[in-house]
């Protein structure tokens, strides 16, 4: 992947923008299990009141209070709280602390002068005290009445319950406390104290909070109003949080797509323009089936990786990371759970790869031979059914079928255990999660909510990782994309123009002449061509003949300079052809190849391609010549009848002869023919060279010829007969036949004697 | 293109469409019908599918509680706690571990039955993907070839591979989720209606409206896959025809004009690419801030019910836990939903395949022209009468052809390329049926014998030499597979391959690879001799093609063919009229119709077409 990185460069701006953005997603997503425990802890268990902060209480009940806070405290309430009294109260007051109707009610000024901390604190020992003390009340009374309650007291309420039983009606606790002496007072509060420990630092806000909504019920003052309006706060926090979150996504969404189509795009570009620019040894080198996969099925897939990289694999750490802080920041005693369901997911999914991914390939193996298996079936059918050998093959498509459905079973059902097991490795993490949490909240470390939200922390924990897992079975893939690509886009084309391009000699135009040439694949032992020495003069036709493999087309591609001579010179026009530029070279030469190739479009589009502004006259002598008019004129559409891609709509002759007149259109100094005429039938053939000698004569051609049948180069001006990369013969036809034993050879594998004979 | 590059070419634009769930659903024109089809192929392992469903519906089932009783441990919890805080009592753990020991019973029991449910549908698919593909390739054997002059390999190799993968993968994972998320869906309803109505309701209104939004966008974003696809197609295209056609392009100097023609396709493509990409990206955000959204609802209205004390706050926590629960198998439903259909255009056309016509049935009443010891009496005299034939009925090529052949002669079928020289040879060996006439053998119709009879009659040696994967012993032994190694070392010599095959690496134990490649093509019609020997047939069939056969092999193979005919009827079809000129018959062909018969020096004598393209062959530009 790295190879590639400089793609990356332009969209910089853009990849920063989507980690900015991810980070802002990933708070979202962070903060909002925040507001989701706030909205069950709070809003619903504690009626939406968050901590002991008044906003109101009852002068008498203060009193209560005042008794348990020290001289500070009481003055931070002074400083911040006013006192209203009934006479004082105005309409608003009354409605909302009906109380305030028969009794003195402080109300918590709004421009209070300290934080709302520093009033928790001041009023948060007291509220638990006199919380304490009425809770104590109320089963003091109780045990009073029911002598088997009374049982059930400890000690110290023993010894209350007896104080106040000798105490007439209606005395209050606090009358008993009041008469306490201060020895007895600090015991009572020492007591109290060990009370608020054990039920531990956090849970005393939620206590508190009962105690405010046990007095604001006192005052008479809207409760549910206050609970609704939290909650709804809280929604629209929470609400506002989803949709940020929801809109970097988006956002993501938006850029990712934008990036990944654009690298696509680069990445596509310079590699078509790279493939073009290449010579034939590069094909031959990667082989164009490679390269094809390369710039499409390749690039595809970087791109669809790079997608999944900037919306979830940059995502994945972040929300990770930021979830194990949350986690960390909180409650440090449960983390380790975190820890071994990764360790066990791991495990898991490791050892399911390792027993799984050999199969695969395997499986991928297996896929390949069926499909051979089918192409057999396929391409042996008359065979098959001339020798009744059906029940043979059925046999072996069967074995090969039984044999991927062995593996694909064993892959399969693998696999298939591989998901619920996960899911039993998350639901025993959240029944973990209860179990601790549940000592933990006991000791006061925790609250409800805070479980709740640990919860939802750790199975993004454990998802950021599952994905990172997931993630690394697919980044090696794509990187193994990604050094195809790479290097296909750094290898540099062999055949290169030269700086300084040189002129093409006016007076040898035509003349093609190789000088003690000799070729040699890069890497290979043997060379191909050895010391050619021929020259082709225009206006003359020079025929290549040997047996397959003999070298002829590799000679004939050194003209156009496909492949670069390894040693010795090809001079076309009397320039060396490493000399001049290829643009120009290419100019001189109409190349016909062995398989006709055509474009699609339509024939004229084909014919064209040779020459851009080609007119009707041309298109249609250069059609005469190479024998396609006849066919051409049949077709109701003419010139215009369109051409699939390869030309697979019209016959294999027909495209060759197109193919022909593409050349001819072009009227060049030099023909290539590389083996054009053997797909022709012989009456074709015949016509088509006549018509083609004429022409050439006419406009002083030089015509290069490969060929397999002796019948086809008969006439030609020269023949050039090559065996295994030599030349060993060249002259006319009747030359060669009365002195070179490898083209009599090769005629007489062709032509009887008395047909040769004839001529 | 050969058959070769033309099937990876398909596979690869397939391939393209194939990425699961994500491009527009390719569809089925029968759905209906086409599943009712699928489904009867599941019925054999109906008892497997029955118990799998059973056990996913166990899976989901306890799955679907769980939440539920998580909750009842944190309503224990937090009254409990609450409990604590008032100082009337505690936490009680017994009471919490018991439900937590409920609840890791509930979940082991839950992740087994979805073992169970995968394993037997793992199971199920396989078999049903290799049933199908074994019934495929029967039925290979017994189409007519006319069905392959319309169907190119590559796309019937892609309904092996592609097709049959697709349904297989469907019925292992998608019907699997499909069932588990319908079982969901009314699990998650009824789990949620239990604790409350009004907030089911307020859930509910959720579902349609996250709905509306997905297909809204799915809408939006199917034309830009369509688009997308397109232009892939284009570049890929573009990209396939300019690499095929390199040299052509460098030698008319094409280079600038390609490049700039897929600047132009490429930018489009980026268009359609992000749009399209984008728009299937919206779809998650969306549906998480809707379910979000119902969950802010159903916070606040627990929270209103709560006051109200018809619910407890355990109850809250596990009905939210449905809410957002209950998104994922409706959008699961969705996106198989899209699954489905590609899967059940898939189906469609392995169906269409396996429903294609067959050859025409055996006659009732076949003549038997082996004995028991698979011996024959037959001479190999053979008779065209009036035959008619055309690939196409609308199209008669061969019109009223009559012919009487003695039995061991020579028989030569001449004719440009196309003339349709293999026909007669087709229509001989009963791969075709004729539109009308007969041809008999020994007096005997073709129609009236086995086709297996009656190919056995037959040796054919092709121009597309065609071996398998294995060793030169197996392919030989192909003509006769009871023959004995010397049986077949002893035919080999009589074609005078056997010396050839020994200077191969492991001679006889040669294995010859799947692409034939490691053998020249030569060497390989050599060994297809050698078979046709080994099968000693009556009749001889011989495409003689030796364009890319180098000239001291082709004298060997011409040597074997010799030994071959001796004493055989034989077809040859000639490419090179010298060696045909001692054939007792030539017939010759033009546009697929016989034009001329007879032998070399009537044919010449009438100074017709043959002697046209006999004389072409020395035809010459000085003329």
């Amino acid at each position: 992947m790295l190879k590639l990185r400089k793609y990356l460069k332009p969209f910089a701006v853009s990849i920063l923008v989507i980690v900015a953005l991810l980070f802002a997603q990933a708070m979202c997503e962070l903060t909002m299990p925040d507001y989701m425990s706030n909205i069950v802890n709070v809003g619903i268990n504690s009626n939406g009141i968050e901590d002991g902060v008044l906003q109101a209480v009852r002068a008498q009940e203060y009193e209560k209070l005042a008794l348990f806070m020290s001289e500070e405290e009481q003055q931070i309430f002074a400083d911040n709280y006013t006192l209203v009294t009934p006479s004082q109260a105005s309409e608003a007051q009354l409605e909302r602390y009906p109380a305030l109707a028969d009794e003195d009610v402080y109300l918590l000024r709004e421009d209070a002068v300290n934080t709302h901390e520093e009033i928790r604190q001041a009023l948060s020992q007291a509220e638990t005290y006199v919380a304490g003390i009425d809770q104590m009340e109320v089963t003091l009374q109780e045990a009073m009445n029911d002598p088997n309650k009374a049982a059930e007291l400890s000690e110290e309420q023993q010894q209350l319950l007896a104080v106040m039983q000798q105490l007439p009606q209606g005395t209050s606790v606090y009358d008993v406390l009041g008469m306490l002496s201060s020895q007895q007072m600090a015991d009572l509060s020492a007591q109290m104290d060990e009370v608020a420990q054990a039920l531990g630092e956090s849970s005393i806000d939620t206590a508190n909070a009962q105690y405010v909504y046990g007095e604001y019920t006192a005052i008479g003052m809207d409760t549910e109003a206050i609970q609704y309006q939290y909650l709804f706060v809280n929604g629209a926090w929470m609400l506002l949080l989803a949709l940020g979150s929801a809109a970097a996504a988006v956002a993501v969404g938006f850029l990712a797509s934008r990036i990944a189509a654009g690298l696509g795009r680069d990445l596509r570009h310079d590699m078509f323009r790279k493939v073009e620019s290449f010579s034939l040894a590069e094909f031959e080198h990667f082989s164009t089936n490679t390269l094809l996969t390369r710039t499409t099925n390749d690039i595809q897939q970087i791109q669809m990786v790079l997608v999944m990289m900037l919306r979830m694999v940059i995502y994945a750490p972040i929300i990770g990371i930021g979830a194990l802080i949350k986690v960390l920041n909180s409650d440090v005693g449960m983390t380790w759970i975190i820890a071994l369901v990764i360790v066990v997911i791991l495990g898991i999914m490791t050892s399911a790869f390792l027993v799984v991914l050999p199969k695969f390939r395997i499986t991928q193996k297996l896929m390949d031979h069926l499909n051979a298996v089918v192409r057999e079936l396929l391409d042996g059918m008359p065979v098959i059914r001339a020798f009744n050998n059906q029940k043979v093959e059925e046999k072996k498509f069967e074995e090969a079928n039984g044999r991927i459905l062995k593996n694909l079973l064993f892959v399969g059902r693998s696999m298939g255990l591989l998901m619920p097991l996960i899911m039993l490795v998350m639901n025993c993490t959240s029944i973990l999660i209860v179990w601790v949490g549940a000592h933990q909240i006991d000791a006061g470390v925790m609250q409800v909510g805070n479980m709740m939200a640990f919860m939802q922390y750790a199975m993004q924990i454990i998802m950021a990782f599952m994905m990172i897992t997931m993630m690394s079975i697919m980044i090696p893939r794509a990187s193994v994309a990604a050094g195809r690509i790479a290097e296909v886009l750094e290898s540099e084309p062999t055949i290169v123009d030269p700086k300084q391009p040189a002129d093409f000699m006016e007076e040898k135009k035509g003349q093609v002449e190789f000088r003690d040439v000799s070729f040699r694949y890069p890497g290979a032992e043997e060379p191909v061509l050895h010391h050619l020495n021929f020259t082709a003069q225009p206006g003359k036709t020079t025929a290549f003949i040997g047996s397959t493999s003999s070298g002829k087309s590799t000679l004939i591609n050194l003209v156009p300079r496909f492949f670069d001579a390894s040693e010795g010179e090809v001079l076309v026009d009397g320039v060396n052809v490493r000399d001049v530029s290829q643009h120009e070279l290419h100019e001189r030469i109409g190349y016909v190849p062995q398989k006709g190739y055509l474009f699609s479009g339509t024939i004229a589009s084909n014919l064209r391609y040779a020459k851009e502004d080609a007119d009707m006259e041309e298109m249609r002598k250069a059609s005469e010549i190479a024998q396609a008019v006849e066919f051409i004129d049949a077709k109701p559409e003419g010139f215009d009848t369109p051409i699939a891609q390869g030309g697979t709509n019209v016959s294999g002759g027909q495209r060759q002869r197109l193919s022909i007149a593409r050349a001819l259109v072009k009227t060049p100094e030099i023909f290539i023919f590389d083996d054009t005429f053997s797909a022709l039938d012989f009456k074709t053939d015949a016509s088509l060279r006549k018509a083609l000698a004429q022409m050439c004569k006419e406009k002083g051609s030089t015509v290069l010829m490969v060929a397999q049948r002796i019948s086809s180069i008969l006439h030609a001006d020269q023949i050039v007969v090559l065996d295994k990369g030599s030349i060993v013969g060249i002259g006319t036809h009747k030359e060669l036949m009365a002195n070179c034993d490898v083209y009599r050879e090769i005629a007489y594998s062709q032509l009887s004697k008395e047909e040769l004979e004839d001529e | 293109m050969s058959k070769r590059s033309e099937h990876s070419s398909a596979a690869m634009k397939r391939g393209h469409m194939g990425m699961r769930g994500r491009g527009p659903a390719e569809k089925a024109k029968d759905f209906k019908g086409t599943m009712g089809r699928l489904i009867r192929y599941l019925k054999p392992y109906r008892i497997n599918i029955l118990v799998a469903f059973a056990f996913s519906i166990c899976s989901v089932v306890f799955m679907v509680i769980g939440p539920k009783i998580l909750g009842n441990a944190t309503t224990e919890l937090t009254e409990g706690f609450m409990a604590k805080i008032y100082g009337t009592g505690g936490i009680d753990f017994a009471a919490i571990e018991t439900i937590l020991l409920q609840l890791v019973g509930l979940y082991l029991i839950s992740t087994l039955c979805g073992f169970i449910q995968s394993w037997l549908m793992a199971g199920v698919s396989q078999k049903v993907a290799y049933n199908l593909r074994n019934e495929m390739a029967d039925k290979v054997n017994r189409l007519p070839f006319s069905y392959f002059d319309r169907q190119s390999h590559g796309e019937v190799m892609s309904r092996f591979s592609n097709d049959v993968d697709m349904i297989q993968q469907t019925m292992n994972q998608s019907l699997g989720q499909l069932i588990s998320s319908f079982v969901q869906v009314i699990g998650y309803l009824v789990m949620m209606l239990s604790i409350s109505l009004t907030m089911t309701l307020l859930a509910l209104v959720v579902v349609p409206l996250s709905l509306l939004l997905i297909t809204t966008v799915v809408k939006h974003s199917q034309r830009y896959f369509a688009a997308q696809q397109k232009s892939l197609g284009d570049v890929n295209g573009h990209i396939e025809e300019m690499y095929g056609a390199h040299l052509i392009m460098k030698a008319f100097n094409g280079e600038e004009r390609s490049v700039e023609a897929f600047d132009r396709l490429n930018d489009q493509l980026y268009d359609s690419a992000w749009k399209s990409q984008f728009l299937s990206g919206l779809m998650q955000p969306i549906s998480t801030f809707v379910g979000n959204l119902g969950y802010v609802g159903v916070a606040i209205l627990g929270g209103y019910l709560a006051m109200q004390g018809s619910i407890t706050i355990g109850d809250i926590q596990s009905f939210i836990t449905y809410v957002r629960s209950f998104n994922q198998p409706i959008s699961m439903i969705a996106q198989n939903m899209n699954v489905l259909q590609s899967t059940a255009a898939a189906a469609e056309r392995v169906f269409e395949f396996l429903g294609e016509e067959e050859e025409v049935a055996e006659c009732a009443h076949p003549v038997e022209i082996f004995d028991a010891q698979g011996n024959t009496s037959i001479q190999g005299q053979v008779t065209f009468e009036n035959v008619h034939f055309g690939y196409t009925p609308d199209k008669i090529i061969i019109h009223d052809f009559s012919m009487y052949i003695k039995p061991g002669k020579k028989i030569a079928i001449v004719g440009p390329t196309g003339a349709g020289k293999t026909t007669i040879i087709k229509l001989l060996m009963r791969f075709y049926e004729l539109n009308s006439g007969a041809i008999y053998i020994d007096g005997i119709k073709t129609t009236d014998m086995r086709r297996k009879d009656l190919r056995s009659l037959f040796g054919m040696v092709l121009q597309d030499a065609w071996l398998f994967n294995g060793t030169v012993m197996e392919n030989l032994r192909y003509g006769k597979l009871d023959a004995t190694d010397e049986e077949v070392i002893r035919a080999a010599d009589a074609a005078y391959v056997d010396h050839f095959i020994r200077t191969l690496d492991h001679g006889y134990d040669t294995v010859i690879n799947e692409e034939s490649s490691n053998i020249s093509q030569g060497q390989k019609q050599l060994l297809t001799i050698a078979r046709a020997f080994l099968a000693d047939p009556k009749i001889l069939i011989l495409d003689e093609a030796t364009s890319s056969v180098d000239t001291r092999t082709e004298v060997l193979i011409q040597k074997g063919m010799d030994k071959l005919m001796e004493n055989r009827t034989s077809f040859v079809i000639a490419h090179r009229l010298s060696t045909i000129r001692d054939a007792d018959l030539i017939l010759v062909m033009k546009d697929g119709d016989i034009v001329e018969a007879g032998n070399h020096e009537e044919l010449m004598q009438a100074d017709g077409f043959y002697t046209q393209l006999y004389n072409s062959q020395f035809e010459a530009e000085e003329e």
